[in-house]
């Protein structure tokens, strides 16, 4: 099951997943990134259904490369959590993607911003949020902790609360976690928990 | 668990003297965990029209967009705003075209016709419609937002008691519902203007 959460700070969004890649009860790897960049301001952290996951945001990914480079400007994070509410919502009735996702942006001249969206394309903005079972266990730390002039450090201090609840909580908690940020400097690792 | 209570929600939209006031909840939720407290279920179709939408969020959600496409064509055309009663039969039209494939929907339309008057209307999800005089509602708990509705609710009221009458029976209906509630938005209409207020209600 995938732990995903995502922290939307004063300038900055946090984001953070468990590193396991597993089928059932067998564990492929322990050391799988899977915030995957849409560009150099966005990330998706999908989490579902194995082949849907990686099928549907290959897609849109490719769709926003190629928006970019048809019209020669990138798009913003509401656009593309818009669209891929749009691609999810058309396929709903007929071959629906079973994921859940959240989707961390940059805009230069909006700032920082966090959405949540189900496999049902329900879209949501969020200051704070997840996917999981991992949720369960951190919203309610998140709601207690977050303000909106969030520093960086705040956030990790933020993330690593919520990881240790869901290893004290969880059944089967994953083991490792990768925390990462993106900025007005783009996307990049803070931390391997 | 039922597709309509799969989100929750809660919206009373009521008539008084030549303004309408429409409320909803603002607790937006998947079956019992809650995601956020700032989702309001009524929207903006213009000044005098406003749209509350319970149910399965996604579908709302779609459902909206595709009106307001359809509104703002109307608009491009007829170089006017749609009449409240015009937009509802319209909204019951779109419904009914997914008879058998239906968006998991229960529109409440409210607002003010070119003349002044009050319009409140609320659909199935398939599109039946009725009008009402008095009051509107839908959403997870009906009963309790009947009852408070029902006995609250007097003819003729001003715009600041509407808004009372409204935020009570809103607030008081969904207290006991464990889907909808974590605040609430209520928009008066007049003829002159709209004043939106949030309100703080049992947060849970």
């Amino acid at each position: 099951m995938d732990f995903f959460v995502g922290i939307k700070g004063k300038d900055f969004v946090m984001v953070c997943s468990d590193t396991s890649a597993s089928h059932s009860i067998i564990s492929i790897k322990q050391d799988e990134d899977k915030i995957v960049p849409i560009d150099d301001h966005k990330v998706f952290c999908i989490a579902g259904e194995a082949g849907d996951r990686v099928n549907f945001s290959e897609y849109i990914i490719a769709n926003v490369k190629l928006y970019a480079l048809r019209n020669e400007t990138e798009l913003s994070t509401k656009s593309v959590a818009n669209y891929t509410r749009g691609e999810l919502a058309a396929a709903l009735r007929s071959s629906p993607y079973h994921c859940n996702l959240l989707l961390a942006g940059y805009d230069k001249e909006t700032g920082p911003a966090l959405y949540w969206m189900d496999y049902l394309a329900t879209l949501n903005k969020i200051n704070t949020g997840g996917t999981g079972y991992g949720s369960y266990f951190t919203l309610s730390l998140f709601d207690k902790m977050w303000h909106p002039e969030l520093t960086p450090d705040e956030a990790v201090a933020m993330i690593e609360a919520g990881i240790a609840e869901v290893k004290k909580r969880l059944v089967v908690a994953p083991p490792h976690y990768i925390i990462k940020i993106v900025d007005k400097d783009g996307v990049r690792v803070v931390k391997n928990v | 668990m039922s597709i309509f209570s799969y989100n929750g929600a809660a919206i009373v939209a009521m008539a008084g003297k030549e303004c309408v006031a429409i409320g909803s909840d603002l607790r937006f939720g998947v079956q019992l965990q809650t995601i956020t407290c700032d989702t309001p279920k009524v929207f903006k179709v213009h000044d005098k029209l406003y749209l509350g939408l319970s149910g399965l969020q996604t579908d709302a959600q779609t459902l909206y967009q595709k009106l307001m496409f359809r509104h703002n064509m109307y608009k491009l055309r007829e170089e006017r705003d749609m009449k409240p009663s015009t937009f509802s039969n319209m909204l019951s039209n779109a419904l009914y075209e997914r008879r058998f494939g239906p968006y998991f929907a229960a529109p409440v339309v409210a607002g003010l016709e070119p003349d002044g008057t009050p319009f409140l209307s609320g659909m199935d999800t398939i599109g039946a419609v009725e009008t009402a005089k008095d009051f509107m509602i839908t959403g997870t708990s009906p009963d309790s937002l009947y009852g408070m509705c029902e006995s609250m609710w007097r003819p003729d009221m001003e715009p600041d008691e509407l808004f009372e009458t409204v935020a009570q029976c809103l607030m008081s209906g969904s207290d006991r519902d464990a889907l909808a509630g974590w605040g609430a938005v209520i928009h008066v209409i007049t003829k002159d203007k709209v004043i939106s207020r949030t309100l703080k209600t049992r947060m849970d």
